[in-house]
């Protein structure tokens, strides 16, 4: 597989629910080390979008290709051995779990396992190091605390680490930002740059838009399931269609 | 032969679609699984039983006070103890099976269980259909299990509290912002169920004895239908009911009776093969949480 | 100002002193952790010396208490990833009938029918449970229900391992001291090893499971797999209780698959308090023994249980482990607040 080929293609997805057209014939491709945008007003089917490529839903008809193999309808956990990580929009971490004993299930996981050589007693001081990585203050108790103790902030940046933590190629984030105040999300901001300079290839659906536009190159708009718009930000955000999803249009 | 397998087989049917109705429809609506649903079923049983015996009272009279009454037990059992753990499927699972063994096994060790403890039927006697000599009560049963069927159907499409039931299975979340109150619709599925299975109970157990055996056969049986037609599908419950109950009669008439009960267990172990959440089972376990 | 008191609870100070290993610096803080944690092994190991002074009929309560204790545990493992097993019978009586049959038919002795049993039931309960694991919780709780029943049905009507009267005429086990070691020892095995188990990586997996399974599908982990795996370790503890009551009683047959065995491990676990593996062995010490003194009423016994269960189901479902535990490591006291001014 050469450099230029693309790491994720979505072909002609298509899922109903019931007589809801939740997604209708959204096509796209993503090259090694891009970061996408998905945006669209609430209902759209970003989360659904979502959900189809890391198989937690199947799709109707369609295909989604990782480093050119089919990966529709696989096992959610074949997906994330392959490298694929995804965050959820309502992170549940494991309550009563310290914070960073949290990371150990990641950590367990056959990839991780493959590529680090399995040593045993050393998850605790990786776990740790991740933490630290995403803005855990490390000689403070906050790591030891349990998850369920954690303010909202502190939750979403664990559920980061979760992703990191498989140590995967392609990261889909589903709404990080959503409930974090300014701080945190100035603090966060960086990581995410960071990551994507480090060579990973992002999926972010946000609806901070000005904080997502600082990040990635393109962006994809949705709009009742279909997909509007696809190209970089100032363009799809100049565009006559994609306003009239977000404001609506006026009444003649 | 076949004429009798055919008549013989519906009625088994209708029998079974009458046994697992109750548990179908409480777990669909209020995702409560009654495991008390053996016990309901023979106390409705006994308490006919004893309405009839000892206050005398006239038959139909005793059919109408036996249903209140154990669907008034549904809802009170959902009152009592199951609204304080509502959600905890651990402790809602426990506790009813507590409930339903505390029951069972108290009937067991009072010794009900001699011949003189049985149900009279509706109608005494019989008629002959193709060939076959069919008393009237197996045919009050198919009636019965019809017309409940169509009753339901009826209720469950085009009456208000059938279509709040409707909602809460779908989404209670929804449903109770609209206005619909959970707990209250959970109780009323938990009377409703009760009184179903009352309503199997007196249909039923007139064809033999009152015996605390049956408060395990019919939740085996309960539980059976609901694996193989899938868990909160009235249809499933249906076509279900007709695998098992004609399966069970092909069965009984080329061996034993003895083997019957074999056939829910290859029917289980069929469909966990190839379809586990059952022929008609929604199986979204894992869509429906995220 | 008007002062009320509410209650609060502190760690003691001796917990807070050797929370951590290095911080112990006394005899006392050492003698804190261990203790718990000698008593019931030094007890169980020692009950059994004292067998002249108590005579047979309390050996018998002790073996039986030592068997069901480790169907208790096995239902707590269950428990731990998420799964709720209403048929602990069903591990029992599989072990139960693969000991009873290899000894009619083959003449094997326990030193073999035992582990074979132990090994070939989980494997038999892992492998029929497997379908099942896939699905929502409720259908395992259904199917281990459902299981038990049929199978007896099965035996009686097919007249299969000896129908209704079961296996009878078995080899019994040479001496008194295998017949209260074995079970006493298992059961300490069992309940430090699956301690010792919850709390390393691979039962932060399994606890994981139980919270979330989504999550741990997410990142990578066959959460499949892992349940069934849990299966065959719960189904061949399970099995081993029945293997062993087999030749300890010298017969098989479908009471090993009745109600009793699935519904007294149950309580004896809520009883207890389940999740802590510790809870389940206490609560079977004190309900099984309670149970042989009340063998006088017959079937009313199972009534009691369920109505113990569904009592402690619904007001204190952490069981008595918990309340203990507490006590230990915290004590209350009124402190005062003062409200308004």
């Amino acid at each position: 597989m050469s450099t230029g080929d693309p790491i994720l293609k979505v072909i002609n997805l298509n899922k109903n629910f019931g007589g809801v057209k939740a997604i209708t014939n959204v096509s796209f491709e993503l090259e090694q080390g891009g970061s996408l945008g998905i945006i669209g007003p609430n209902g759209s089917g970003k989360t659904t979008l979502v959900n189809l490529i890391t198989s937690f839903i199947k799709p109707d008809s369609g295909e989604v290709l990782f480093n050119e193999k089919n990966i529709t309808g696989l096992m959610p956990y074949k997906i994330a051995n392959l490298g694929i990580a995804r965050s959820f929009q309502m992170p549940r971490p494991f309550y009563k779990l310290p914070a960073f004993k949290n990371l150990i299930i990641p950590l367990y996981s056959p990839r991780v396992k493959r590529l680090e050589g399995g040593k045993y007693g050393e998850r605790d001081d990786v776990a740790l190091d991740l933490l630290e990585d995403v803005g855990f203050e490390r000689e403070s108790p906050v790591p030891y605390k349990v998850a369920g103790s954690l303010p909202h902030g502190y939750v979403k940046r664990l559920e980061l680490a979760q992703c990191l933590a498989l140590r995967p190629d392609l990261i889909i984030f589903d709404e990080l930002f959503s409930g974090m105040s300014m701080s945190e999300v100035a603090s966060t901001l960086p990581i995410i740059e960071k990551i994507s300079e480090e060579g990973k290839t992002l999926v972010i659906i946000e609806h901070r838009l000005r904080e997502l536009f600082r990040v990635v190159r393109r962006v994809i708009v949705l709009n009742f399931g279909s997909k509007i718009a696809d190209g970089p930000p100032k363009e799809v955000m100049a565009s006559g269609e994609v306003k009239k999803a977000y404001l609506g249009s006026e009444v003649e | 032969m076949i004429p009798t397998i055919l008549i013989n087989g519906l009625v088994n049917s209708v029998v079974l679609v009458l046994i697992a109705i109750g548990f179908s429809l409480t777990f669909g609506i209020s995702g409560v699984a009654n495991f008390a649903h053996g016990a309901f079923y023979l106390l409705s049983g006994y308490t006919a039983w004893m309405l009839f015996r000892f206050l005398g009272l006239p038959y139909p009279l005793v059919i109408l006070i036996s249903v209140v009454t154990v669907g008034a037990l549904g809802a009170i059992m959902y009152w009592v103890v199951l609204l304080r753990i509502r959600g905890i499927i651990l402790s809602e699972v426990v506790a009813t099976f507590a409930i339903g063994v505390a029951i069972l096994e108290f009937f067991k060790w009072m010794g009900f269980h001699t011949y003189e403890f049985s149900l009279p039927v509706f109608i005494k006697g019989s008629m002959e259909i193709a060939g076959l000599f069919l008393d009237y009560q197996r045919i009050a049963i198919v009636f019965i299990g019809l017309a409940l069927l169509l009753f339901l159907w009826f209720f469950v499409h085009y009456t208000k509290l059938g279509l709040a039931l409707r909602g809460i299975a779908q989404d209670e979340f929804t449903a109770m912002s609209l206005g619909i109150d959970s707990d209250w619709t959970a109780m009323i599925s938990l009377a409703l169920g009760s009184a179903l299975v009352a309503v199997a109970a007196i249909s039923i157990l007139p064809l033999g004895i009152i015996a605390p055996s049956v408060g395990y056969d019919v939740l085996l049986t309960a539980l059976a239908v609901a694996i193989v037609g899938g868990l909160e599908s009235t249809i499933g419950i249906v076509v279900g009911s007709l695998i098992l109950g004609y399966s069970q009669v092909i069965v009984a008439s080329y061996y034993t009776p003895l083997w019957m009960t074999v056939v829910y267990l290859v029917a289980i172990v069929g469909v966990l093969v190839i379809k586990p959440s059952g022929l008609f089972g929604k199986s979204k376990e894992l869509e429906e949480r995220v | 100002m008007v002062v009320s008191y509410r209650k609060e609870r502190l760690d003691r100070g001796i917990k807070a002193r050797s929370d951590d290993i290095f911080v112990i610096s006394s005899h006392r803080e050492t003698l804190y952790l261990v203790l718990p944690r000698i008593i019931p092994i030094v007890g169980i190991l020692l009950i059994p010396l004292l067998k002249e002074n108590v005579g047979i009929y309390w050996e018998k309560v002790l073996v039986i208490t030592c068997i069901i204790s480790l169907l208790s545990l096995s239902w707590d493992l269950l428990m731990s990833v998420g799964l709720v097993s209403l048929g602990q019978a069903f591990f029992f009586g599989t072990g139960a009938y693969f000991a009873g049959f290899l000894n009619k038919s083959f003449n094997w002795s326990p030193l073999f029918t035992i582990p074979i049993a132990t090994l070939g039931g989980g494997a038999f309960c892992a492998i029929l449970l497997l379908p099942v694991v896939r699905l929502r919780g409720i259908y395992f709780s259904l199917i281990t229900l459902a299981l038990p029943i049929l199978f007896m049905r099965i035996i009686e009507a097919g007249k299969i391992l000896g129908g209704e009267e079961g296996i009878v005429a078995l080899t019994p086990f040479h001496s008194i001291w295998i017949e209260l070691y074995v079970p006493a020892i298992a059961l300490l095995f069992c309940l430090f090893g699956f301690r010792r188990l919850i709390n390393t990586d691979y039962g932060i997996v399994l606890r994981g499971i139980r919270d979330n399974d989504r999550a741990v599908m997410a990142r990578g982990i066959n959460i499949y797999w892992y349940k069934t795996q849990v299966v065959f370790i719960a189904g061949a503890v399970g099995a081993f209780a029945g293997a062993f009551l087999t030749h300890y009683y010298q017969f098989a047959g479908t009471s090993g698959l009745g109600l009793d065995y699935s519904i007294l491990p149950l309580t004896c676990v809520i009883v207890g308090g389940s999740g802590t593996f510790a809870g389940a062995v206490l609560g079977t010490f004190i309900l099984v023994p309670l149970a042989e003194i009340l063998r006088a009423f017959g079937t009313l016994r199972v009534v009691f249980y369920s109505l113990i269960l569904l009592a402690f189901v619904v007001v204190l479902p952490e069981g008595i482990f918990d309340y203990l535990q507490r006590k230990y490591h915290q004590y209350e006291r009124l402190a005062s607040v003062e409200v308004g001014k």
